[in-house]
């Protein structure tokens, strides 16, 4: 088994480097998607450097929220591909995708409102033997559901406390402020244990403590080797905080490269100019 | 100083608390009839029999909400058609359980198979036809799918009234719906098994002996205590789903399926189980409810029975177990029972008079300021205007109290309570610290 | 020569296997569909099926699909403007009938019996609609009044419990307001068993009618089918005029499109909704009364009947659009007495109309007419 897997990663590895030969945790090859006549992404190729904390930028409308919902199954794409660690999720459906461990948050919260904030953080853990109906019912297996859930407890405590919203605990989510949400949100996808985190605008609407906050919480999971793809209209936060930069406009991948590239970019400025107008 | 004793204490205090709503409001039904009864000059045995009547009701609709709430208040599957997976329930259960070679009156043959296993079918058929409206309808949103759930049960309602399957051979086996005729039930009573006991006769004769109360009497209470049994069972199941990681899904679903989907959940599969056992549940309601009659009629299953339900899970307030078995008992003794004990009261009381063939000759003295003839008519037709009622109370619990008339829910949606350490965690912390000081 | 035209073929092939991959259901229905088109033109050709027979359903499934059609304009607009499947549209159909028909009852029957008991559609069985001689060639003043009266009454009905009921529920949400809208259908059904009775009566007399002859036999057609068709064909006309030609038409478009933009951008939404109910109302009752006229028998419950019926033309033709209503009201109609060539009599046309709405719901749940609301 393990075998197959590392020959197949090695295989899959050659073709999934980027120019300078690292690999890419996610490869999105010429991807489209019409809606009813209006081309939202046009062709769009891309790859996310494993470990690598890569913003994706350009004007409203240019299929940045298409491109997340392409690649983590919310939408099928009309044609192009999407390759993660290696393997094609092209199609999948979106908890597949989740459980592979691309997991995304939501440009507008997806909070789960009357469920409590720990109820909420309950819910993503995989291989929940729970989640099996007679499990959870039949006398003499509920014990060991209990167990499981006790053990789930703790692992939910520990990223209440990691992200410091642990009093929060038994609030129901509908109760919290904006950026608390927020932070519900990235550690709710964080029980899921991802390779890569997809972030939709993560710090829009939240007030400059909590954005500061976030951003240590994002940089430590980083620096543990997580992957981080973020979609962000603050452009001092991406240019100080990514490495890599992915510009896109009209449904296509402009340009990409560091911060310093990206600035000195005509190409870019213009993109931005000219939709403002 | 473990937390285990709080925990427990903690869990009997939650459960007690329910189970006393529970109790209390039955007391407070069943101390209402009684007076009732008194003031028509009941007999102690006409009063057990209003009251088991009153207990067989609710613990059927309790079950059915019980169901409903696994829909709707866990799932958020808007489902109209409770009236159909009931039908399709009870009618499996007869077909199988008929005898093979009818006999007399009991025009058409069934399969002749145990009780026991004829439920069991009936259970699945029921199961099996939320199967078939849940895969293709799991897409569409919740007004769509009640229209689907609404347009099954019709069609169900129809099939069984349609006069080609009054009676037909498949796979060389006969058998039948009895179509708009019906069907009689001329099985044997598994039940009689237990009125046969010695303990069931002493007891029935020990009553006796202080009220007159026939054995036909008591073996209907017998028969309503079994099914208390099993909607403590049906409690039990569903809070149990409820609190658990399945259920935990389930009521994730009913607040964002796509968030849900996207946090690795498989959604679909989630829903297909939940409404299936739901329908399983249905269908089983379906047959105890009139297991006991006679026969049965497709009429039974109008969508009158599912407004019943609806009404009582919004009473109770869509979401909680408890409120709905509390749902259930508020409908049947205020709205289901409550308007012809009162009519009655009232008749034995006072004499309304003779009342008026139509509205017209009802209204019409109203001019002339007589209002003895529309309140005769009124009460006449007290059965008519229930159903207005039943309306109107639905109607004003959407406007006013659309969480139930219970308030607001607190919901667990997880098997263990919330707690920052595990026990063992707590009690191993515990020990090192007992340890450590000891050390020192 | 060849080339691009084989080139036209391949990639017409390739783009008809994309769809069968893709939508094997819808394909596999409009196969379904197909074959017993198939089988009803050679059954009529070969003389398998009766021509006249079959001309029947047709009139028949015309004539149902036109009530229908009718009644589902105004649970369309309300789908569409509202927001929420209004359950209690069918018991509007009845009421307007039963207060139509009171009036149609007291004018025809003036001085033959008590006026209590013709307004309430005589409840008791002394006198009859075929005793009155009601019909639209006999008493044509009493059956247009009572008409008119059905659509008034019915309007003034659907305002009172648009106050009542659903106004003070303006921003609950679809799903509450479709419960409440249960409630009202039980309430409304029940007030008139309470004032007009349960029992079905006859309400006209036969019709003079003409024959007209199909191959094997002859279709016949009476006044009353001449007055349905007339009627309905007019007031859908009508409806389009007032759609097409006044403000009204385009707020109630751009309402039913995008509410929260119409009322930023100032539409007088309560205005519209009023006229939504109104036109609604009106057409319920109308279709309502033409139905019993057509039938020739009303009872308390025909309008829930149909309701379901209702709702399958307005998902079909596409929930807000009135055109599509219109169109699956025909589609339904025709499909569901067609449907007896196949299946034995009794109540399967219903059970084939219901089966067909699921069917519609499950492949094309946006409707025929999608993205073309109201008009």
């Amino acid at each position: 088994m393990s075998e197959t897997l590392a020959h197949e990663d090695e295989s899959s590895a050659e073709s999934e480097r980027t120019g300078e030969g690292v690999e890419a945790v996610l490869r999105v090859e010429d991807l489209h998607k019409n809606f009813g006549g209006i081309t939202a992404v046009d062709g769009a190729t891309f790859g996310v450097e494993r470990g690598s904390m890569t913003g994706l930028i350009g004007p409203n409308g240019a299929g940045k929220s298409t491109v997340f919902n392409l690649v983590t199954g919310i939408e099928d794409p009309d044609a192009g591909t999407v390759r993660f660690q290696g393997e094609d999720i092209t199609g999948l459906r979106p908890y597949q995708v989740a459980n592979r461990g691309l997991v995304r948050t939501f440009q507008i919260v997806r909070e789960l409102p009357n469920l409590t904030v720990f109820e909420n953080l309950m819910l993503p853990a995989k291989a929940q033997g729970g989640e099996a109906l007679w499990r959870s019912v039949l006398p003499g297996f509920r014990r060991r559901v209990v167990d499981e859930e006790r053990a789930l407890r703790d692992r939910v405590w520990e990223v209440l406390e990691f992200f410091e919203i642990a009093h929060l605990a038994e609030e129901k989510a509908s109760n919290l402020s904006g950026g608390q949400r927020k932070l519900l949100e990235l550690s709710r996808a964080l029980m899921l244990d991802p390779t890569m985190l997809m972030l939709d605008e993560p710090f829009a609407g939240v007030n400059p403590t909590l954005q500061k906050k976030l951003l240590e919480r994002v940089e430590e999971l980083n620096d543990e080797g997580r992957t981080f793809l973020v979609v962000e209209h603050d452009m001092d936060l991406i240019m100080n905080h990514c490495e890599h930069i992915i510009v896109m406009y009209q449904g296509r991948v402009l340009t990409e490269g560091t911060p310093a590239d990206i600035k000195a970019d005509e190409e870019v400025i213009e993109a931005y100019l000219g939709s403002e107008i | 100083m473990t937390e285990r004793p709080d925990l427990r204490t903690l869990a009997s205090d939650l459960l007690a608390a329910d189970a006393a709503k529970i109790a209390g409001l039955m007391l407070a039904i069943y101390v209402t009839y009684i007076l009732v009864g008194v003031i028509l000059g009941y007999s102690p045995g006409g009063m057990v029999n209003t009251l088991r009547r009153l207990t067989f009701l609710v613990a059927i609709y309790s079950m059915v909400a019980l169901a409903l709430n696994l829909h709707w208040g866990y799932t958020g599957l808007f489902n109209i058609g409770v009236a159909g997976f009931m039908a399709v329930g009870l009618y499996t259960m007869a077909m199988l359980a008929k005898p093979a070679v009818p006999t007399g009156g009991a025009q058409y043959a069934g399969l002749g198979l145990p009780i026991p296993i004829a439920i069991l079918g009936g259970v699945v058929a029921a199961a099996l036809a939320g199967f078939v409206v849940a895969l293709p309808a799991l897409r569409l949103r919740a007004d769509y799918f009640a229209i689907v759930t609404i347009a099954f049960a019709e069609i169900v309602r129809l099939l069984y009234t349609a006069a080609p399957f009054q009676e037909f051979t498949i796979f060389g086996y006969t058998t039948g719906t009895g179509g708009g005729r019906g069907l009689l039930f001329n099985f044997r009573d598994p039940m009689v098994g237990l009125y046969e006991l010695p303990i069931f006769e002493g007891a029935t004769a020990f009553v006796n002996r202080f009220i007159e109360f026939s054995p036909s009497q008591a073996q209907a209470v017998l028969y309503t205590a079994v099914l208390v049994v099993v909607l403590a069972a049906y409690y039990l199941l569903l809070k149990r789903t409820g609190e658990s990681p399945f259920g935990r899904v389930l009521k994730a679903i009913r607040e964002d399926e796509e968030a849900t989907n996207a946090l690795g959940k498989n959604t679909s599969a989630f829903k297909i189980k939940s409404f299936m056992l739901g329908c399983a549940l249905m269908g089983l309601a379906g047959i105890l409810w009139q297991f006991r009659r006679a026969g049965i009629t497709p009429s039974a299953f109008r969508p009158h029975v599912t407004f019943y339900i609806w009404i009582a899970l919004i009473i109770g307030g869509a979401g909680s177990n408890t409120g709905s078995i509390l749902g259930a008992g508020i409908f049947t003794a205020g709205l289901f029972e409550g308007p012809q004990y009162l009519r009655r009261v009232i008749g034995s009381q006072i004499s309304v008079g003779q009342p008026p063939g139509t509205f017209a000759d009802a209204v019409g003295p109203m001019f002339a300021l007589n209002f003895q003839p529309i309140v005769a008519y009124l009460f006449n037709n007290m059965l008519t205007l229930q159903f207005v009622f039943m309306g109107v109370v639905l109607v004003w619990l959407m406007q006013n109290r659309p969480e139930g008339l219970l308030g607001h829910r607190t919901e667990t949606a997880a098997a263990v309570p919330l707690r920052r350490r595990s026990d063992e965690t707590a009690e191993a912390l515990a020990r090192e610290e007992t340890e450590e000081a000891s050390d020192r | 020569m060849g080339g691009p035209l084989m080139a036209a073929i391949g990639e017409s092939y390739s783009r008809g296997r994309t769809v069968v991959e893709e939508r094997p259901f819808e394909v596999l229905v409009g196969l379904a569909g197909l074959l017993l088109l198939f089988d009803l033109v050679s059954g009529m050709a070969t003389g398998r099926y009766s021509v006249s027979r079959i001309g029947r359903f047709v009139w028949d499934g015309l004539m149902y699909g036109l009530i229908i059609g009718l009644a589902g304009i105004g649970l369309s607009l309300t789908y569409g403007i509202l927001q929420f499947a209004n359950f209690a549209h069918g018991d509007y159909i009845t009421s307007g009938a039963f207060m139509g028909w009171g009036i149609t009852y007291v004018i025809a029957g003036w001085g033959s019996a008590n006026f209590g008991h013709l307004l309430l559609v005589a409840p008791q069985g002394n006198v009859t609609g075929g005793l009155l001689e009601i019909g639209i060639t006999s008493t044509p003043f009493a059956v247009l009044v009572g008409l008119v009266a059905a659509g008034l009454a019915t309007i003034l009905l659907v305002l009172l419990l648009d106050r009542i009921v659903y106004r003070p529920m303006r921003d609950a949400g679809g799903i509450p307001l479709l419960i409440a809208s249960i409630g009202v259908a039980f309430a409304l059904r029940y007030l008139v068993v309470l004032v007009y009775s349960a029992r079905t009566r006859g309400t006209t007399l036969r019709q003079p009618g003409t024959a007209i002859p199909l191959v094997d036999g002859s279709l016949l057609v009476d006044a009353h089918d001449a007055t349905l068709l007339v009627a309905t064909v007019a007031l859908m006309v009508g409806v389009h005029l007032l759609l097409q030609r006044t403000k009204l038409g385009k707020a109630m478009r751009a309402m039913s499109d995008n509410r929260d933009l119409a009322l930023i951008t100032g539409i007088p939404t309560e205005r519209v909704i009023r006229w939504t109910w109104i036109i609604g109302g009106g057409l319920s009752g109308m279709a309502g009364y033409l139905m019993v006229l057509w039938t020739g028998t009303i009872d308390f419950q025909f309008g829930w009947l149909l309701l379901l019926l209702i709702f399958a033309a307005v998902i079909l033709g596409g929930i807000g659009s009135v055109y599509g209503a219109i169109f699956g009201g025909l589609v339904i109609g025709i499909a569901m007495r067609l449907s007896l060539v196949w299946l034995p009599t009794g109540d399967f046309d219903l059970v084939a109309a219901f089966g067909i709405m699921i069917l519609v719901l499950l492949l094309k749940p946006q409707g025929l007419f999608a993205g073309r609301t109201t008009a």
